[in-house]
């Protein structure tokens, strides 16, 4: 039925009033499970065993965030996967994304699923949204280990803080530093790119159909640059994936909208290949 | 001197003590109704719950000690994180958690001096109204399968004769929670009127996305209950429900 359930009894640990951190139970009663655990021992370098995911991008607009990100990971020279999910829903008001060791950041990505869902569960309320950031610089350092070894595992974690009403970024370094980012960032090998562009065309008053364009748009750029990041395929109709939080919780952007506004940005770069410019006065 | 107590006096001591303790305390009922399974409880406390969310599809109601079942939740929680994790989300059932608490609760019975004072209902909510799981689950690890709805706490027999009269598969969210309300104030023979702020009150929603736990409180537990009462008012000759406002934000 369960490690440890023998004779009728659970272990003691799941009854003790003891943590509401799903991670630090988890070490007590099963730590194997724990991402990363057996490749601490393995020594060496290791990062060629597993894919890179690569640009994502966020961006705040009034009453709301929003994330993206692209679909390719690779490995060495050669595409691994060309519809991979980068964007995990966390909770109602959170989502991360994750660029860097791809293996890694998909457990990393669970386990703090877990955990925000567990501490909810237990403690009867969510963590505010700075809780929830900090709880995710721990979990980044504590792979700190692994990234020495090669498998950087980088997060960008977008919300809704209930309390102020409004979208937020924040960004992460290999070490666990948190840094709140104002407006837009991103992350990944296409990030200088993507950023570039979003940075030409970012205005405070965007609404989320136009975010979403801009986002496309940068994603555009940056996989138009590296050579890690996919654009959107139109022939085998796959596009990147756009989740937007707002007031009325975490919502993907369907399928058909995402399409039909990529459809027209690959139809702009025809007329245009370098995308939209940017005013001159 | 040693003194001899024959294993059949001891077990029923300790059930007799059990089923004292459980009625010092009100009831909660859990049924189904259209959208779903809804679960009552009797419960002034506004954060002391008696009723809470395991995983996705899985409910918990309890009667009894507090800090005993509060214990059980947590297990509960645990077990279905760790699961879920392991493997996937799917994989976590109310059957698997119904069969750990009975366990759990049947080696405490067996095996302590004192057994635990709680009675309490795991549910699941299914795709279809046919694969709702409400399971049952005594002081001394008896578990049963319980059909479309069921009562616990001390006078449960009583409120579950109630709920066996008034219960219609099928019935609107307003509609079903009358009917709890309706079994729970009648609990001993009694007339009480049971207001929002005496219920604790949750559903496990069929159509909502991700986790389909949701409780209900505030001004709009107050429309449901008086929707209820004007539709109970109004008699079955107006037939079921209208749309009752179905899910908002809590």
């Amino acid at each position: 039925m369960f490690e440890g359930f023998e004779g009728g009894r659970m272990p003691a640990a799941f009854m003790s009033a003891g943590t509401s951190s799903f991670t630090e139970f988890l070490r007590a009663v099963n730590p194997e499970l724990l991402p990363g655990r057996h490749l601490d021992a393995a020594g060496g370098s290791a990062e060629h065993l597993t894919p890179d995911a690569t640009t994502i991008v966020a961006l705040t607009f009034p009453g709301g965030v929003l994330l993206a990100g692209d679909r390719r990971a690779t490995q060495g020279n050669v595409i691994a996967n060309r519809d991979m999910d980068k964007l995990y829903r966390t909770d109602e008001y959170s989502a991360v994304a994750i660029a860097g060791a791809a293996g890694i950041g998909i457990e990393l990505a669970r386990l703090y699923q877990v955990e925000l869902e567990h501490y909810e569960k237990l403690e009867g309320r969510s963590l505010s949204l700075e809780g929830k950031a900090n709880k995710l610089a721990q979990m980044v350092r504590g792979n700190l280990g692994m990234a020495m070894q090669g498998f950087v595992v980088i997060p960008l974690l977008v919300g809704f803080d209930e309390t102020t009403e409004q979208g937020r970024v924040f960004s992460y370094d290999a070490v666990g530093g948190r840094y709140e980012e104002q407006r837009y960032h991103s992350i990944g090998s296409g990030s200088v790119f993507a950023k570039g562009s979003i940075k030409k065309l970012y205005r405070d008053d965007l609404d989320e159909t136009t975010s979403i364009k801009v986002a496309l748009e940068s994603l555009y750029d940056a996989a138009d640059e590296d050579s890690a990041t996919g654009g959107p395929d139109l022939h085998r109709g796959i596009y990147p994936l756009v989740d937007v939080i707002t007031e009325d919780g975490h919502r993907r952007v369907p399928t058909e909208e995402v399409a039909r506004l990529a459809t027209e940005v690959v139809e702009g770069r025809a007329a245009h290949p370098d995308g939209p410019t940017a005013l001159l006065d | 001197m040693p003194f001899y107590v024959a294993p059949e006096q001891q077990m029923k001591d300790k059930a007799d003590y059990a089923r004292k303790g459980i009625a010092r305390g009100r009831s909660a009922v859990v049924l189904q109704y259209e959208g779903g399974i809804l679960m009552v409880a009797d419960n002034m406390s506004r954060t002391l719950h008696k009723i809470s969310e395991l995983y996705d599809r899985i409910g918990f109601a309890a009667v009894g000690r507090y800090p005993e079942f509060e214990n059980l939740r947590l297990m509960g929680v645990r077990f279905a994180d760790v699961r879920g994790y392991q493997f996937d989300r799917r994989d976590v059932s109310g059957r698997q958690l119904a069969n750990i608490y009975a366990q759990t609760l049947g080696t405490v019975f067996s095996e302590s001096l004192k057994p635990w004072e709680v009675e309490i209902v795991v549910a699941e909510v299914g795709d279809t109204a046919a694969e709702d799981e409400i399971y049952r689950i005594t002081f001394d690890g008896s578990i049963v399968d319980e059909q479309g709805y069921v009562a616990v706490g001390g006078s449960s027999e009583h409120v579950a004769g109630v709920l066996k009269e008034r219960f219609e598969s099928g019935s609107s969210l307003s509609a079903a929670l009358n009917t709890a309300t309706h079994a729970l104030a009648h609990e001993n023979g009694e007339e009480r009127e049971l207001e929002a702020g005496n219920l604790e009150v949750a559903v496990l929603e069929r159509s909502r996305q991700h986790r389909k736990f949701r409780r209900i409180h505030g001004d709009r537990l107050t429309a449901l209950i008086q929707q209820g009462k004007s539709g109970d008012a109004a008699g079955a000759s107006a037939g079921t429900d209208t749309a009752d406002g179905e899910a908002d934000q809590d």
